[in-house]
């Protein structure tokens, strides 16, 4: 996004109209376009994200305001020390990143350079990847779990394991639920990437390529020394897009199990905290501040990017 | 040479492993499609990995009556298309102001806009549940007495997290559309409204045309808001009712595979109808999943 629309603005962009030359309807003007949206958006983000901070130090029910009691340190003492999924989430998150940055991500660039030639039949095949990106997490998980049913689902009865003790639950079995969920979701992050790459690899000057293949490179040189790193911009939204994907990621397990048996992720856990008969405000608070302190660094990469040569 | 080599060489490898990916790619949908035309009589008499028995759009028709599709997909729509217009309203006029106007501001709010959109929605969660549930509303306004249960929780929330996301592509926009279009206008004596409504915005349709398409399919996909706030289940809109409808038919995977398949059918429409749009929408800004 920056990297296309960024470069051009830069120069031509002149210095922007001063405050003090404006007339006082403009002023107003100016207020209320300012105003509304900033109103939006501190109270209904930026004052919940600092709230949860607060409430992460504190105990309690999630009913009676009056009965908020600080709890200093406890909330975090107890998910690190005795909260039981908390790790198994925290090595989970680790694993579904690792599986889109390795598999996923790098999938969706290959697919990308093997469709961006003049290769037969391109558009079909990027629409056929393209379809899940259309599609929601949530129901990513229900079409997958027709696909991974024990007994009933394809998989199985591809492999002719159906109806045997050889059968695998793959949504339900612990072993290898995780493994089943982050295919489900490369089904779709593989796709977006894909997309995103096809239009880097159109903007990036074909006099390069022809450069590089005069200096005698072959297509894997070319590819890695000079196509990739023109990609600069886009490699950045997909390395941010990535680690902010699975830092959010919750729907699909959330579907499959509500993150239980396996499949617990720092995502869900927050939520199993909040709704429900046990509502735990200041452990499902504090589970998010750990979440918001995580994506804090790829959310500060990213902007020292993209803003980082604004005036 | 290299390029030449490129075209010539013959690709089948390369289109065997893409048929292949293909394949692959679409055996879950194709699947749940199969399933969806089976009446569960056939499948139970035949097995689900099976050929025969009959095939018919009683299942669609199941979902739709019995399982309130009519009712999820109306609240759908109820949610999305406030939540798409004011979101552009709203970031439409401030990605104006603050790439129009020299103001010490601007850019730190930009910043602001756009890192609150890269949040991991989680981290709101707690406070805005506990905010919406004890804020006190007359019941002729809501029926819950308070903000929850109401679409207008998930409107405004879905709403502050994609103003932040549209401000910075319209900003990015706005910044490349030449300054002397509106330098005219200003000499003519327009105020900064007007510049905003008759010059600027009509030249960011393209961009807003991309951005529509975009955020129909973000926020119709939403999942998590209506999970939060949305307690009575004749509420939720399609893409977290389905959770529901997989809960309550445990074992008709038929009907589950036709729901499933309703809920991806609007998203379907949108995306040939806007396709141009859509992937547009995707590479101008792409820090949403």
């Amino acid at each position: 996004m920056t990297a296309t629309l960024d470069a051009p603005a830069r120069d031509r962009v002149r210095p922007r109209r001063p405050l003090r030359t404006l007339s006082i309807t403009d002023k107003i003007a100016l207020a209320i376009m300012v105003g509304v949206p900033t109103l939006v958006q501190l109270l209904l983000v930026w004052l919940p994200a600092l709230a949860s901070i607060g409430l992460s130090f504190t105990r309690w029910n999630g009913i009676d305001l009056d009965r908020i009691e600080p709890a200093g340190l406890a909330n975090y003492d107890y998910i690190v020390s005795l909260y039981p999924p908390f790790w198994p989430a925290v090595a989970h998150n680790v694993i579904w990143l690792l599986f889109l940055a390795g598999i996923a991500t790098p999938l969706g660039l290959l697919l990308a350079v093997l469709l961006d030639g003049k290769l037969a039949g391109s558009r079909i095949y990027q629409s056929v990847f393209f379809v899940p990106v259309m599609i929601s997490l949530a129901l990513t998980g229900v079409i997958w779990q027709l696909f991974y049913q024990r007994d009933n689902g394809l998989l199985n009865n591809v492999l002719g394991t159906a109806g045997t003790p050889a059968a695998i639950d793959w949504f339900g079995d612990p072993d290898v639920n995780l493994l089943a969920a982050m295919v489900a979701a490369t089904w779709r992050h593989a796709g977006y990437v894909m997309i995103l790459y096809l239009a880097g690899l159109k903007g990036v000057d074909p006099a390069l390529r022809e450069a590089a293949a005069i200096d005698g490179a072959n297509g894997w040189q070319t590819f890695f020394r000079v196509v990739f790193p023109a990609m600069r911009p886009i490699n950045i939204i997909i390395v941010v897009i990535t680690i902010i994907e699975c830092l959010r990621a919750f729907d699909i397990v959330y579907v499959i199990n509500r993150g239980t048996n396996g499949l617990e992720l720092l995502g869900a856990l927050v939520v199993q905290n909040l709704v429900g008969e046990g509502q735990v405000i200041g452990i499902g608070s504090a589970l998010a501040v750990i979440l918001l302190v995580v994506s804090l660094g790829p959310i500060i990469f990213y902007l020292t990017r993209a803003f980082g040569r604004e005036d | 040479m290299a390029t030449t080599a490129r075209t010539i060489r013959p690709r089948w490898g390369t289109h065997l492993f893409l048929l292949t990916m293909s394949v692959m790619w679409l055996a879950p949908l194709l699947w749940a499609a199969y399933t969806a035309l089976r009446p569960y009589g056939s499948t139970q008499r035949l097995g689900y990995f099976s050929v025969g028995g009959e095939y018919n759009l009683d299942n669609f028709a199941r979902a739709w009556t019995q399982s309130g599709f009519l009712t999820y997909l109306t609240n759908s729509v109820i949610i999305v298309v406030p939540t798409v217009f004011f979101t552009l309203a709203l970031s439409s006029m401030m990605a104006y102001a603050v790439t129009r106007v020299r103001w010490a501001l601007s850019i730190p709010l930009l910043i602001a806009f756009t890192a609150g959109n890269l949040l991991p929605p989680q981290v709101l969660a707690a406070p805005l549940f506990a905010i919406f549930k004890n804020l006190r509303l007359p019941y002729w306004f809501s029926d819950s007495g308070s903000l929850l249960n109401t679409y207008i929780s998930v409107i405004i929330v879905n709403l502050a997290f994609q103003v932040g996301f549209c401000t910075f592509v319209l900003a990015n926009y706005m910044k490349a559309l030449s300054p002397d279009l509106t330098e005219a206008a200003l000499v003519d004596g327009a105020g900064v409204w007007r510049r905003y409504w008759s010059i600027v915005l009509p030249l960011c349709r393209p961009a807003l045309a991309a951005l529509a398409t975009l955020e129909i399919i973000f926020i119709y996909n939403d999942f998590f808001w209506p999970l939060l706030f949305i307690t009575s289940g004749d509420r939720l809109p399609v893409t977290t009712a389905i959770k529901n409808l997989q809960g309550q038919f445990f074992s008709d995977y038929n009907l589950l595979a036709a729901g499933a398949l309703i809920t991806l059918i609007p998203t379907l429409i949108v995306y040939l109808l806007l396709q141009r749009h859509f992937v547009a929408g995707l590479t101008l800004g792409s820090s949403k999943g």
